[in-house]
Parts: C-alpha cells; sequence; structure tokens
C-alpha cells in the first residue's frame, strides 16, 4: 500500500517571498504614506553602497520619481572606497539626486574627547551623526528620512538604537535580508551590491555574519520559526543546530528593548501610550 | 427579481467625518450620473478610517446621524429623483456604548429610512488587532427586507466564522453583504495570502448556501498596514462575479438576479438539508448551548 506521510513540523519555505508582488506593495506604501497622508513628494535616502538603502533607494525612485529621492551619501574616513563607489552606481542607475558630505569631521569633532572609544562607540557615534545629517538636510530638501533596516537586523538588535531606527518611514522592516537580497535582484540592483558581504562598514574588513557569529541564510529561517511560535526542539528536529539557534534566541530576546520607545514613569491614568492611545496616523 | 449592486472600494481621510461623507457624495453623484444602481456598498469603518485606538470615542456618531448625513448627500447628487439602498461602515455611539457597526438605510424618499444596523459580533484582539479593547460587540444577526432582497449584514471577521453567514442564510438572507477592512499578510505568492483566504471563505459561504455575497473592502495604508479592498460579488453557485484590484480605490458593480439563487438551490438543496437537520444538531446536549438559564458543556 502507497503510504503518504510527513512528520516535518516546520513549514516549508518561511521566506518565501514574490519580489512583484512585495515592489508594487512597496511602492504603494512609500506614495500612499509620504504623498497622501503627510503632503510630501520628497524623501532622502542614506546610500550606504549596502543592499538595503539599494533596495529602498530602488522602491522610492519607482514611486515617486527620481527627482524626489534625494541619496545622501555620508562616508566618514575609514568608509571603504567601494561603498563610495557602489552608491554612485545605484544613483547613476536611477538618475535621482546626490549629495555627499563627509562626516569625518563631525565625528572625529567629538572623539577627540573620547580617544580611547571603542570600535563599538565609535561606531554609533558614526550612525547617529548620519542621521543628524539626514534629518537636517530632510528640513532643507522638504523631504522625509526613509528608514533602510531590514528584519533581521531589527530582530538581533544589529543596529544603532535610536539611529537606524529613527526615520518615520521603513519599507523593509518586515522583511528578512534573504528577502531583500531576492527583491534586490528582482529590482535590477546591480549585481556587485548584492552579491558582496554585508557590512555596516564600520570596521574594515568586518562583515555582519562574522560580527553575528552566524550566517543570514542560517538565521533568517530560525528568526522567522521562532517568531511563528515554534520551539527550539522542532528547529532542532527541523536541521538547526543547538548553538546557532540559541544564539539567534539569545540575540532576539535580549534585544526586546531596542524595538520599543524609552521607558516612562507611568504616574497617572493618562500616560501617553499606555491609556491615552492615538494612532500614528491620527 | 432582480438588482444591481456596486461595492465602492474606499479610501478614506483618517478621521475626518465630514470629508469621507463628501466624497461619498462625489461617489454618489458619479454612480447616479452613469448608472444608477439600486445598492450601494461601503466598507467597514468608511467615514474614519479602521485603526483609531482611543480615538473612537472622539469620532463614535448614532446611526441616524449617518443616516441623515447621507441622505443629504445623496439629494444633493440625485435631486432626490430615485430611491437607492446604502450600506456603510463606521463607528457606531448608542446609548454611551460604541461598536463597530454597518447601517443599511434607503435613501431618497421624504426621510431616510434606516432598515437596519449589525454591531460587528467577532471583534478582532489578537496581534495587530485591538477592537476588544475599544468597542462593544454585539449580539446578534438580522435578517431584514430591503426594496429587493431579504438581507443580512455581517463585518469582516464575523464572516470567517461560518456560523455566521449559515444563520444569516437558514434566517432567510438571500444576499449577505460583507464590509470589512482587511489588513493585508503574506507576500510568498503572486498574490497576498489574505487575499487568498478571503476569497475561499466568501465563495464557501455563497455556494454552501445558495445566497449572494457582496463584499466591500476598505483601502490604503493606516500606520503601516495596507488594507487590500479586492470587493467582490459572488454568486450562489459559489462563483466570483466580479474582483476588484488589491489597494486601489474602484467600484465593483454587478446584477444580482433571483432567478440564480433558484437554480444553485436546485441543484445543490444544502439549505434545505441544514434546515431539516439543524434542530438535531442544536439538540445536541453536549453543545455548550445556553438551556434553561446556563450553558451546558
Amino acid at each position: 500500500m502507497k503510504t503518504f506521510r510527513l512528520d516535518d513540523i516546520l513549514p516549508p519555505g518561511p521566506l518565501a517571498i514574490d519580489p512583484a508582488l512585495v515592489e508594487h506593495w512597496l511602492e504603494r506604501f512609500i506614495a500612499d504614506e509620504l504623498v497622501r497622508r503627510r503632503g510630501m513628494r520628497a524623501v532622502l535616502v542614506g546610500l550606504s553602497g549596502g543592499v538595503d538603502s539599494a533596495v529602498t533607494a530602488y522602491l522610492c525612485a519607482r514611486a515617486l520619481g527620481p527627482d524626489n529621492v534625494h541619496c545622501i551619501r555620508m562616508p566618514y574616513a575609514t568608509s571603504s572606497p567601494e561603498s563610495l563607489a557602489h552608491a554612485a552606481m545605484v544613483v547613476k542607475a536611477l538618475g535621482c539626486r546626490e549629495r555627499t558630505i563627509e562626516i569625518t569631521a563631525a565625528v572625529d569633532g567629538y572623539l577627540q574627547f573620547e580617544p580611547d572609544a571603542d570600535g563599538r562607540r565609535r561606531g554609533n557615534v558614526m550612525a547617529r551623526t548620519r542621521m543628524l545629517v539626514l534629518f537636517d538636510l530632510s528640513q532643507k530638501y522638504g523631504g522625509l528620512p526613509i528608514g533602510t533596516g531590514n528584519k533581521s537586523e531589527r530582530l538581533l538588535g544589529y543596529f544603532t538604537w535610536h539611529a537606524d531606527d529613527t526615520p518615520p518611514l521603513n519599507p523593509l522592516g518586515d522583511l528578512f535580508k534573504m528577502q531583500v537580497w531576492a527583491l534586490a535582484r528582482h529590482l535590477g540592483v546591480p549585481r556587485e551590491i548584492v552579491e558582496k558581504a554585508p557590512t555596516a562598514d564600520l570596521v574594515r574588513g568586518l562583515t555582519d555574519e562574522s560580527e553575528l557569529g552566524i550566517s543570514y541564510p542560517r538565521a533568517d529561517p530560525i528568526l522567522a520559526y521562532l517568531l511563528m511560535g515554534y520551539h527550539q526542539e522542532a528547529l532542532e528536529r527541523g536541521g538547526y543546530s543547538a548553538a546557532e539557534v540559541q544564539l539567534v534566541r539569545h540575540r532576539l530576546e535580549s534585544t526586546h528593548w531596542k524595538r520599543h520607545q524609552p521607558t516612562t514613569a507611568m504616574l497617572t491614568n493618562t500616560a501617553i501610550n499606555e491609556f491615552y492611545l492615538r494612532p500614528v496616523d491620527y | 427579481m432582480h438588482a444591481s449592486v456596486a461595492a465602492v472600494q474606499f479610501q478614506p481621510r483618517k478621521g475626518e467625518i465630514e470629508a469621507n461623507l463628501d466624497r461619498i457624495g462625489e461617489i454618489f453623484a458619479d454612480l447616479a450620473r452613469e448608472d444608477p444602481p439600486d445598492l450601494i456598498v461601503f466598507p467597514e469603518a468608511s467615514t474614519t478610517g479602521y485603526f483609531l485606538e482611543g480615538a473612537v470615542h472622539e469620532l463614535a456618531r448614532s446611526a441616524q446621524e449617518y443616516a441623515d448625513a447621507l441622505q443629504r448627500r445623496w439629494k444633493a447628487a440625485t435631486g432626490g429623483a430615485r430611491e437607492v439602498d446604502v450600506v456603510l461602515g463606521f463607528y457606531e455611539r448608542d446609548a454611551g456604548t460604541i461598536y463597530n457597526a454597518v447601517l443599511y438605510a434607503t435613501l431618497g424618499g421624504a426621510a431616510p429610512r434606516l432598515r437596519h444596523v449589525h454591531r460587528k459580533l467577532f471583534l478582532p484582539t489578537y496581534g495587530v488587532f485591538d477592537e476588544g479593547r475599544f468597542v462593544a460587540r454585539g449580539r446578534r444577526i438580522g435578517v431584514f427586507e430591503t426594496t429587493v432582497f431579504p438581507s443580512a449584514m455581517l463585518i469582516c471577521e464575523d464572516v470567517w466564522h461560518s456560523i455566521c453567514p449559515t444563520i444569516a442564510a437558514v434566517k432567510g438572507a438571500q444576499v449577505v453583504i460583507v464590509p470589512s477592512a482587511s489588513p493585508g499578510r503574506g507576500i510568498a505568492g503572486p498574490e497576498i495570502e489574505t487575499v487568498q483566504r478571503w476569497r475561499s471563505l466568501l465563495r464557501n459561504a455563497a455556494g454552501e448556501h445558495g445566497i449572494y455575497v457582496v463584499y466591500a473592502g476598505l483601502v490604503g495604508f493606516e500606520g503601516g498596514k495596507g488594507f487590500t479592498g479586492t470587493s467582490m460579488v459572488v454568486a450562489p453557485d459559489g462563483r466570483i462575479v466580479v474582483e476588484g484590484q488589491p489597494f486601489e480605490e474602484c467600484v465593483v458593480r454587478a446584477r444580482l438576479d433571483s432567478d440564480a439563487i433558484d437554480v444553485a438551490r436546485a441543484g445543490l438543496p444544502f439549505l434545505g438539508d441544514l434546515d431539516s437537520v439543524l434542530p438535531d444538531l442544536l439538540l445536541d446536549e453536549e453543545l455548550p448551548l445556553p438551556r434553561g438559564g446556563r450553558v451546558t458543556r
């Protein structure tokens, strides 16, 4: 007798994505949230040379037209020249507006008083300086800063709090890194950008995956299954090692605070966002 | 017996009741000028937007206020030369209690006739949804006479519970009207997964009972959540007659015909079977139903 049987508990394809659907959806999102709700037409994207900001710029250019997209390159002295070149490729491909602001003097202006700051602190100062530039230029250009953070780095806490996560609109925040890569290929982002190892470009040669201790193709499905509600045992039965599941879980469970607003002492029955609840678009 | 129906895939401005009513008035004028329908259906929360949180206290109105407001706009749009039935989703305030509701009114006469108000029974309160925190739930499914077909209304999650269209059909509804505000989720395939789910739910509801289902979906983004629209009319044989596109405003129109109901029920007499079997099923003492003042289990 023929038997049909499936013992695997994990559903297949947790990262499956139809890039054409997502492109259409996110372009509608950008147009609707920016033009209809805020009455604005222009955006500013901090273009790092990496795939997240490239995809964001492509989506914005298609939703709003390239003339309404200001791509801001903000290199520091140690930033890789390759990153700057890759950012230039995006600007050229899209025909959008471009501005390059060196942040070295601003960053070093502060860090001269903290010469012992380690790499992490220096990286955070650079990320926050970039947001300072982006928000200031947004006033000048009458546009809105657009976030470029993806779901993987948000869940792993792999970003600078109140820097990368500050722009009021974020098209990619519900897409894992693997899905961003799929979307990038669909949009025609230059191959060099899609295929290079992802890096925050804060310390030369240091990639996301070497710093995190796990690759995105391993971390993303683990994150996806954990968010669906599957436990460690189910993931281990599904072929993920105890060590890698533990690593991802630790990063996820120790960074909930980074995905929230600051903790405010509640003293009354009208505490904001506790009792006084109004939606962001009201 | 037949009726022309228009389901309007509407994108409201958040919290701007007057502006949204004025826009509804413009749509009235367009529809009346082109080919006036007998029934116009607007989605859930059309006058305010869906995600309101505590702002429901500022924005809830009575059904009569909306019936009067719609009557003024219909008369302004058409001069009141003809009548029309309108379904509108709104946040309702009644005697100090707030509901997520839809009204069914006949406009165009000397005064609007408010034929029925349905209050949402199943308030989604999970994940992105938080309705149970801000509004009270309805308690019954009413079937009411209209200009054409006896009808019932269900709001969004109501129809995800198959017992709701079943009760509506058993009570005699030939048309079930479903205003909805569904934030899309699911990107694995070329179609939004929640849209596929809706299609299957509505087709099952229509096909099982030999009824028309008229679905009007909200569109637009609210705080990153994109309402999918895909308004549709499903025939009594479970076939989708017409369907709107996702995310964009549009009007979906179809003709409802009693012959189609008769033919579907003759081919698949499930509703008659249910009429006969349902009392036995409901008398099952293991069902958690109220009996003699207590719920049995």
